[in-house]
């Protein structure tokens, strides 16, 4: 039987994506885990905590980004126990650098850090899969980001407030999703500022249109049966 | 200084010496034993009061159904309940061995397990040997902190969901929970999907079959229901049983061998305890 995709590892295909504004970051992510050409997972949380103002989005092997993302979380815990005060984002991106360079040859992952800290105010590290490190005002990543470069190119402006970052982190997130086979399912969202953290979610059926996308619509199965409400993403 | 390099104890992980044989043998024609396999259907879902979780009961060796009624519902806690897909000795011996670890833990601890402290145990091992070791695992209990469900993949990552199917009937089983799951569901309800879940992998799967086991996980209580159902009896079964009476096969030849003893005492005492 080919079922070669049941073995196959457990990997996101994914649209991850951080971007700082005056004041903040937000990070946003889609929700698709891919096992092989099915989906494991149609809502899972790419977004993960790390520290209270830090958190990390994961993209590529899910077993190499969950095991880096547990041991920076210990690191991090240690390291704020001895500092006496908030981890701040540049420490917690070299943590998951040193991990990723590393390990270079084992791990399959790439990672988008962002957070605030009082020093730098909103920052975001991208760690691609070599273990590289850069700081960047925005920086995107997983199999659908290659949709976005352009798209980001044009639209992206410094000095944005929170509204407009965190609607075009939703806007570049569906629009991958729209795109990418290995991206879909709801897109959430992370606001990490100096009040604290909000976290949002976007289901499916509320993002936006795009080209050659049709609208929402009840099969007439459904509404000739009245069986049990199916569960929305 | 001795010259002589010394043969140190392994320090565990897979050996691989004997894979240039096997190729070798490979090459003549040989063919490996396969694996026993549990081609199955797991299944698990939360509903109101805690968590079920449901198994098809068929193990097969390739095309071969080696176990018409195995258990993979395995035990791991009194309040935490493992099911596993894949190779049967990796997820028997996995489940065993983190099953060991959490009742150490509850000594040294003094409290009852908790689901993230096996999924953390059983992920870390599957992670450390990178797929290797082929147990995809649904694992699901209820503790202190409330119901908790969760898939193990054999690369070691994990997810939490409300509900998850895993095996090579996943799809059959997911498409029955898709369709039909609610949050909040009665224990009546929730029985019943897994039922019909499990069902669907049988009927749809060829590596699933014979009969659905349903364990039920509460807060303080758990039931076992094994073979909960039975949808593939065997059809027919002479009312009058068989029987194979002397004379009903034809005797063509006879030869009798007696056979020596070839233990002789030569000297000395016998052996005393």
């Amino acid at each position: 039987m080919d079922m070669d995709w049941i073995n196959a590892p457990h990997s996101m295909g994914t649209t991850i994506i951080g971007v700082t504004y005056n004041g903040g970051t937000v990070l946003g992510a889609d929700s698709r885990t891919s096992t092989g050409m099915y989906v494991a997972n149609r809502a899972s949380d790419k977004i993960t905590q790390l520290t209270d103002n830090v958190y990390l989005c994961r993209s590529g092997s899910a077993a190499d980004s969950q095991v880096v993302s547990d041991y920076v979380r210990y690191f991090l815990h240690q390291h704020i126990i001895q500092l006496g005060q908030p981890a701040t984002v540049k420490v917690t991106a070299n943590l998951i650098r040193l991990l990723s360079y590393n390990n270079k040859n084992t791990l399959e992952t790439g990672l988008i850090v962002g957070g605030w800290d009082k020093y730098e105010g909103g920052s975001i590290y991208s760690v691609p899969l070599g273990g590289t490190m850069l700081q960047l005002p925005f920086a995107i990543g997983g199999s659908g980001s290659s949709y976005l470069y352009g798209f980001l190119d044009q639209a992206w402006k410094d000095g944005m407030s929170k509204e407009e970052a965190e609607a075009l982190v939703v806007k570049c997130v569906s629009l991958a999703i729209a795109r990418d086979g290995a991206s879909g399912g709801v897109v959430r969202t992370v606001v990490i500022n100096s009040e604290g953290v909000t976290r949002n979610f976007y289901p499916g059926d509320k993002l936006p249109l795009w080209h050659e996308e049709l609208p929402l619509r009840n099969s007439l199965l459904e509404e000739a049966s009245s069986e049990a409400e199916p569960m929305h993403a | 200084m001795a010259n002589t390099a010394i043969e140190l104890p392994p320090k565990g992980g897979f050996s691989f010496d004997l894979c240039r044989r096997n190729e070798m043998l490979a090459k003549k024609g040989v063919q490996s034993p396969s694996f026993r396999k549990t081609g199955t259907t797991i299944v698990g879902l939360v509903f109101q009061d805690g968590v079920i979780l449901g198994a098809d009961t068929r193990a097969t060796e390739g095309p071969i159904v080696c176990d018409k009624n195995c258990e993979k519902i395995h035990y791991m806690a009194p309040n935490i309940y493992c099911c596993g897909a894949g190779t049967a000795a990796d997820t028997e011996a996995v489940t065993d061995m983190v099953s060991s670890q959490l009742e150490l833990h509850r000594y040294a601890t003094g409290r009852e397990s908790r689901v993230v402290t096996a999924l953390t145990l059983l992920k870390s091992h599957l992670y450390s040997y990178q797929g290797h070791v082929s147990a995809a695992l649904v694992l699901g209990g209820v503790d202190c902190t409330g119901p908790h469900l969760h898939t193990i993949y054999p690369h070691g990552s994990t997810d939490t969901l409300p509900f998850a199917t895993m095996g090579s009937g996943s799809l059959a089983a997911m498409a029955m929970f898709e369709s039909r799951y609610r949050e909040g569901m009665t224990r009546e309800e929730g029985i019943k999907l897994v039922c019909q879940a499990i069902c669907s992998g049988i009927f749809n799967d060829l590596g699933s079959g014979s009969n659905v086991d349903v364990c039920v996980i509460t807060k303080g209580q758990k039931e076992y229901l094994r073979n909960y159902e039975l949808p593939n009896p065997r059809t027919y079964v002479s009312s009058k049983g068989y029987s194979f009476a002397k004379g009903h096969t034809e005797v063509l030849s006879t030869k009798i061998t007696p056979l020596k003893e070839h233990v002789k005492i030569i000297e000395g005492d016998a052996m005393e305890e």
